[in-house]
Order: structure tokens, then C-alpha cells, then sequence
């Protein structure tokens, strides 16, 4: 470890990729919907703050979990270029990036918005980086289902910041994506399992096996269709958001249904598939909650409950 | 420690360009409390 580059200062951009910007995106997108599609005002100075916190915390949770994993990311080809494999950054530089972004983001989300979402970003930072990171992905192949809940966090957190409150709506939004978790990334699995199993974390399609991972996404997305439309049926969104809710979550059932009843051909085989429900889920979540956003502003203020 | 003039150019860059990040984002959160400050007296 030393050689020169590893004596040079980290370049700013490899703080930038810690922060796994693309895993970013779609928790700032899920968190501003929760900020949008809240009952109530919040001063758009607070709310963009909100968002902000949101994915400083995210950043700081993806930055400590790079810090943990650099021996494991180094060993799998789609984790192999980040900055800490590549001897691009010292270990130290990123665990104290990361501290210090996640210490930030909640002190700054008390001070600006409220202290119940500090609360419970904090709580979503230590959930991703210590529960879901260091504790259950090496022991469990249900650490997906369970730390999926980190990446549910972000609309409830966004809802929290406008209202102040604990309700019924957003713990629901953080159902629904605690639900698309699984088969979002056992899709995803399925295709990149080699590189799981040398590393030894006990991804389900390696421990359970291909055949029972295809049947539990489809359970999942059979679960989630329902899920989908509650916000509705309890008076919480309006028809905007329930229909489009369950056509969005009828396509994804539908995708896993040649995926839950197919078995790999060979080694040569291309995974079509899996390939396509993993692309559809990250465009299911997208529409999801750009309908809840609309919903709210088309049928004006949703109840609180 | 001895460096090349290479690495030492190297170095400079990348310091001059770390500085520059850091600048901007400290400069961004003096802006970002002052709005908040001024939003939270207003509520």
C-alpha cells in the first residue's frame, strides 16, 4: 500500500462516488415525494434543507458501508473500480467522511426541520450502516428483506419533515418500498450471483437457491399489489395515484411471472428476464411516487391519516 | 518525503482542486443558514 498514488490526497471526486450518487438519486427522488406529496406547508428554504439532510444521510451511510466492505468490493467485478479497492483513498479518509456526513445531516435536520425526522434519519443511517451493513449481510439471506427497510426510510423521513408527526401514510410509503426491495434486488442477484457467492455474503439465490428465490419475488410482488393501492382505499391519496398504483404494480407482477416460473439455461444463458423486471423496478418506484406527487396536486390536500 | 516534480505537480492539483470543492461547499452552507435563519423567524 505504498505505492505513490496511495501518498497522494484523494481528488474530490472520489469523496463524490462514497456517496454512491446513483443510489442518491432515487433516495433524494423518494424523499422529495414525501416532502411533496405531505399535508401541509413547509417553507421551501426547509423543505429543499429536508431533501438535502436526506441525502447527506444517505451519502455518509454509503460512504461508512464502502469504508466496511473495501475487502469485499475489491473481490466482485460490479464493486471493483470504487475509490477504497482502488487504493485511491485511505480507509481512514472515508470513515471520518462518512461520520462526519452522517452527524451532519441529522444535526442539520434538527436544528432547520424538526427533531422527529432527525430522529429517525439518524435511525436510517445506523440501520444501513451498522444493522444492514456490518451485522446481517454477512449472516442472513434474508439481509435484503430486512435491510431493505434502510432504503425505506427516505419518503417517510420527507413526510415527517412537513408534518412533525408519526401517521398512518407514511409508514405505509415505507411499506411499500420495505416490499419492492426483494424482488427489485433479487432480480438483480440472480444475474450477478457468482460474484456473491465468492465473497461469501449469503445472497438468497446462492443459500435458498434459484428455484425458491423466483417463487419468493413473486410472492413479494403479489403482496405489493395490494400494499400499492392502501394509501387509496384508506382516503389517504385519490384515484390518481390508486389506479396508477395498481396498473404500475400489475406490470411488475406480471414481469415476475416468467422470471418466478423459469429455470437458467446453462451458463450461457442471457437472463432476459431478470434483466427486464430489474429495469422495470427502478421505473415502478420512479412512477410510483411521481403519481402520489400528482395525485396530491390534483386532488388538492390528502387527509392526515 | 521525496517526491518526482511530477507527483509534486500531482500533489498541488489535486490540493488546489480539494480547496476549490471545499470552498464552495463551505459557501454554500454560509448561504444555506442564512435563508434558513431568515425562514424560520418569518414562521
Amino acid at each position: 500500500m505504498t505505492t505513490t498514488t496511495t501518498q497522494l490526497p484523494a481528488e474530490w471526486r472520489d469523496f463524490f462516488a462514497l456517496t454512491k450518487p446513483r443510489v442518491m438519486s432515487l433516495v433524494v427522488f423518494t424523499g422529495a415525494c414525501g416532502l411533496l406529496a405531505a399535508p401541509g406547508t413547509i417553507h421551501p428554504v426547509i423543505g429543499f434543507t429536508a431533501v438535502l439532510c436526506i441525502a447527506m444521510g444517505a451519502g455518509g451511510a454509503g460512504a461508512l458501508n464502502q469504508w466496511w466492505e473495501a475487502d469485499i468490493d475489491a473481490r466482485m467485478k460490479r464493486t471493483a473500480a470504487r475509490p477504497l479497492p482502488q487504493g485511491k483513498m485511505d480507509p481512514v479518509s472515508a470513515r471520518d467522511f462518512g461520520f462526519g456526513l452522517s452527524a451532519a445531516s441529522a444535526l442539520l435536520m434538527g436544528l432547520a426541520v424538526n427533531w422527529l425526522a432527525a430522529a429517525f434519519l439518524a435511525l436510517s443511517i445506523v440501520y444501513y450502516a451498522v444493522i444492514y451493513t456490518i451485522w446481517l449481510k454477512p449472516r442472513t439471506p434474508q439481509n435484503i428483506v430486512i435491510g431493505g427497510a434502510a432504503g425505506a426510510f427516505p419518503p417517510l423521513i420527507g413526510w415527517i419533515a412537513v408534518t412533525g408527526e408519526g401517521t398512518l401514510m407514511p409508514i405505509l410509503l415505507f411499506a411499500i418500498i420495505f416490499m419492492w426491495t426483494p424482488p427489485h434486488f433479487w432480480a438483480l442477484a440472480l444475474f450477478v450471483q457468482t460474484d456473491y457467492a465468492k465473497v461469501g455474503i449469503p445472497m438468497m439465490p446462492v443459500v435458498a437457491g434459484e428455484e425458491s428465490t423466483r417463487r419468493q419475488i413473486l410472492a413479494y410482488c403479489a403482496l405489493l399489489l395490494p400494499l400499492s393501492a392502501v394509501p387509496w382505499w384508506i382516503g389517504g391519496t385519490g384515484p390518481v395515484y390508486g389506479i396508477s398504483a395498481l396498473a404500475l404494480s400489475a406490470a411488475f407482477l406480471a414481469l415476475s411471472l416468467p422470471v418466478a416460473f423459469r429455470r437458467r439455461a446453462g451458463e450461457e444463458d442471457a437472463m432476459k428476464p431478470e434483466k427486464r423486471l430489474f429495469a422495470y423496478s427502478v421505473l415502478y418506484l420512479f412512477a410510483l411516487f411521481a403519481m402520489l406527487v400528482a395525485d396530491h396536486f390534483i386532488w388538492g390536500q390528502g387527509i392526515s391519516s | 518525503m521525496n517526491m518526482s516534480p511530477d507527483d509534486r505537480a500531482e500533489l498541488k492539483r489535486r490540493q488546489r482542486s480539494r480547496n476549490i470543492a471545499l470552498g464552495l461547499i463551505l459557501a454554500g452552507f454560509v448561504a444555506l443558514f442564512y435563508f434558513i435563519t431568515i425562514a424560520r423567524m418569518g414562521g
